[in-house]
């Protein structure tokens, strides 16, 4: 087990359910977004005078416009289904992130300004008036939430704590008191087009080098055009995956998947991030607005097709509301599902015969998947229910000789978040993120210690970047998580590349003169 | 003076749930779900939808997955519940059913099941750390009220009979207007006390849950946001800001 640096625990059930300890993590709060942070996108700079007001004025706006929110306020019958789902809870004990407990924050809200019993009888069913306190519990534990919609899949009605943290946050930002992280980066998005805020030079000299870098490893001219008229195909990516390790290994394995394919690809500098962070405060009008950015990158490059890279809450609001925000897509080619996801485009290629892979490429890995929320709970691939499942396990599979699934009720619909979602992706609540990894770590021990797993493949920018962090600390290498289409390059196999000819037995002088020849 | 009383009684339990219900259930039909949200993987068409929420109703599928307790003594309640609810049907509709006939003998067991399991279910609220968390006075309180309406009705059965023909006349007659005496045994309106303020309460507490779950939009969409576009109509007429074409 070459990649493990500490040891693996003997036992550790990853689903354990702790003791509870209240205002365990009472003390953590999410860095408060900066004046310029929240006018940026519109929401007041800070805290406005008449708040209370304007916060119950606001929920009562949005109790007419998402049905989620008014049923899920008056569905709920404490029957405790939920109490243990949340990997917050389970790695910190804190009872406030019971997905319930979580809900009640809001609720007892609700009640009080919007229900007889609150009104009349709030003693009788939890109702507190919106005070400065409760405030405060809604900003740090609306902020411990990744809305990775678990709870929602073991909860009787379906109740989904994503949509009433979603509400929260917007609620909150609508008041002048939103966080950092998620709003400065969405004013980034604004400003230059992506999270990270890497302007079109940079992004093209990022893209060179890994031009280069294939030319390099294949011998071949693999492409990674930026901003090219007339492309068949537009990529929209994290722009983590132009930036960081393991991203960009990922998107080598997007150019070399396209080149193979033969198809005219560009990336679009207008709408160079993927990831819409403006879901995580709930906002429609910001979602949208960073939408509409991707339709008119898709109208002005005069694409034929929109793909979409590895990203979880990307493929969320691409799969399941950019036809909603930015739709209808009608100048695009109608005979691709709009959008598609790279692992559907290169999936649809191996069913068809056109990639080679030489699987012992990756033997140094020993792998398992990790499901990323928003693919698995919240989106679909093609062709069937559960396809996002299936597809991702089909690649790996396919690309690699040492594939094991983690325990069952730790996957696919039951999966466990990375711990860095929905907009937590951020070093102030790092003690928050480390600890709700642990379930999803202690699965992984698991089978470490059955099939000496090493290695954890994901399709989702924040995953990545969170494990990265986490993986250390419970015994693995940071760079112990992997693309999923880094697996992909890895292993496939070119037409006219240096490891096709060495796969047919060509030797080594052979290639080299063959390299410089050309 | 009994009989006017619970007569009165009566019709109004029976407006305020039946028109409260409906205000309620009106407002969660109309209150638009902008976005598609199914907790997925979710069925890809419409009969597809209707067989999710037939498991969800009939089996509690999703408690099933969650907690085989909770599902266990839950299930047991709902299911005992509605054997008794239909045994209570010979009491408004002569001559009675077939099925109402052959639940019969099985009512006096699902009465003792239903008790039984809410028994179970509100030791959970008290012995677990996380529900009794939880758990706020009105969850005792429903608990409560189930459980005396389910022994006060064991007891006219058991221990204190009352003339059910005359119940029955008094409710066949409220349904035509006619006030016929109802009998004057402590129990028997005790228990159709309690009833009355069950349905009373019903559209405006947590008991909501039944019907809601028919309302609940990461239950009952279809997955197909790609092949169909979803757009509300207040989404429809935000103003755009800057990527507008
Ligand atoms: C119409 C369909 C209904 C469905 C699908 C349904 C479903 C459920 C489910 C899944 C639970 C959670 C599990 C549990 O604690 O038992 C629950 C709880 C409960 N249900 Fe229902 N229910 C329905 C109708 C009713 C009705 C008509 C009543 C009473 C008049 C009722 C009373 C309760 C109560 C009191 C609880 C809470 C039990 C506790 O405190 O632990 N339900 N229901
Ligand atoms: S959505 Fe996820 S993080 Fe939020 S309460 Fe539910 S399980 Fe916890
Ligand atoms: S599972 Fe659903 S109904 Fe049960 S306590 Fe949790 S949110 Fe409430």
């Amino acid at each position: 087990m070459a990649n493990l640096m500490g040891s693996i625990p003997d036992e550790a059930d990853p689903l354990e359910i702790p003791a509870l300890c209240e205002g365990a993590m009472a003390a953590l709060r999410s860095f408060p977004a900066k004046p310029e942070h929240q006018t940026a996108l519109g929401f007041p700079g800070e805290l406005v005078e008449n708040w209370q007001e304007k916060a119950i004025e606001k929920m009562g706006d949005l109790l007419t416009k998402y049905r989620s929110l008014k049923v899920y306020m008056d569905a709920c019958v404490k029957c405790g289904a939920c109490t243990d789902k949340c990997h917050y809870f389970l790695g910190t004990g804190d009872p406030k992130n019971m997905p319930v407990a979580r809900q009640n924050l809001m609720r007892k809200v609700y009640r009080r300004y919007f229900t007889f019993t609150g009104k009349h009888l709030p003693w009788l069913v939890g109702a507190e008036d919106f005070s400065k306190e409760v405030l405060d519990d809604w900003y740090t534990y609306f902020h411990q939430c990744s809305q990775c919609r678990r709870c929602s899949v073991y909860c009787p009605f379906g109740i989904d704590t994503a949509e009433i943290s979603m509400a929260a946050r917007e609620i909150m930002d609508s008041i002048g008191q939103g966080q950092k992280y998620s709003n400065e980066i969405i004013g980034k998005v604004f400003k230059i087009g992506n999270n990270l805020g890497l302007p079109p030079k940079a992004m093209r000299s990022t893209l060179d080098d890994v031009e280069e870098d294939l030319k390099t490893e294949t011998g071949l001219d693999i492409r990674l055009p930026l901003d090219e008229e007339g492309a068949d195909i537009m990529l929209v990516t994290p722009s983590a995956d132009l930036f960081a390790e393991p991203h960009i290994q990922g998107l080598m394995g997007y150019a070399k998947v396209f080149h193979q394919a033969g198809v005219k690809w560009t990336l679009s500098s207008y709408a160079s991030e993927a990831a819409n962070f403006a879901m995580f405060i709930g906002s429609y009008d910001n979602m949208r607005e960073v939408a509409l950015r991707i339709r008119k990158a898709a109208e002005d490059l005069k694409v034929r097709r929109l793909v979409f890279g590895e990203c979880g809450h990307a493929w969320r609001v691409a799969y399941s509301f950019l036809n909603t925000l930015a739709g209808p897509f009608d100048f695009l080619d109608q005979n691709h599902p709009v959008p598609q996801h790279i692992c559907e485009f290169t999936h649809d290629l191996m069913q068809e015969g056109k990639l080679r892979f030489d699987k012992s490429k990756n033997d140094a890995y020993r792998l398992t998947f990790h499901d990323s929320c928003n693919v698995a709970r919240a989106s679909r691939m093609d062709p069937t229910p559960g396809g996002q499942f299936e597809i991702p396990r089909a690649i790996l599979r396919a690309t690699c000789n040492h594939y094991f699934d983690m325990a069952p009720d730790t996957i696919k619909e039951a999966t466990l978040c990375c711990g860095g979602g929905g907009g937590l992706l951020t070093d102030d609540l790092m003690d928050l993120r480390m600890k709700g990894a642990s379930p999803r770590m202690r699965a992984m021990q698991e089978v470490t210690r059955e099939h000496g797993v090493t290695h954890l493949a994901a399709i989702c920018a924040i995953c990545k970047a969170q494990f990265t962090k986490v993986l250390p600390a419970y015994g693995y290498r940071a760079n112990g998580i992997l693309s999923v289409h880094q697996m992909v390059s890895n292993a496939i196999v070119l037409d006219g590349s240096i490891q096709q000819r060495e796969l047919n037995g060509e030797g080594a002088a052979a290639i080299e003169t063959a390299v410089a020849a050309s | 003076m009994i009989t006017v009383i619970y007569a009165a009684l009566f019709v109004v339990a029976t407006l305020v749930l039946v028109l409260g219900l409906g205000v309620k259930l009106w407002s969660y039909a109309t209150t638009p779900a902008p976005l598609k949200i199914p907790t997925t993987p979710a069925p890809i068409t419409r009969p597809g939808v209707v067989w999710r929420l037939f498991r969800e109703f009939a089996f509690f599928e999703s408690l099933f997955k969650a907690n085989k307790w909770i599902w266990l003594f839950g299930y047991a309640f709902h299911l005992a519940l509605a054997v008794v609810l239909l045994r209570h049907m010979r009491y408004f509709i002569d001559p009675v059913w077939a099925v109402v006939a052959i639940a019969q003998p099985f009512g006096v067991y699902a009465g003792f099941a239903m008790v039984a399991a809410l028994l179970a279910l509100w030791a959970r609220r008290v012995l677990v750390a996380r529900i009794r968390y939880i758990t706020e006075p009105a969850d005792h309180l429903m608990l409560a009220l189930l459980v005396a309406i389910g022994v006060s009705g064991l007891m006219m059965k058991f221990v204190a009979r009352t003339d059910i023909v005359m119940v029955k006349q008094f409710f066949i007659g409220l349904m035509q207007f006619k006030l016929n005496p109802l009998p004057g045994d402590p129990v028997l309106l005790i228990h159709l006390g309690l009833v009355a303020a069950l349905m009373i309460v019903f559209p405006y507490s947590k008991l909501l849950h039944g019907p809601a779950l028919l309302f609940s939009p990461t239950r009952n969409q279809v997955d197909n946001p790609r092949e169909k576009r979803h757009v509300a109509k207040w989404a429809e007429k935000l103003p755009r800001r800057q990527a507008a074409k």
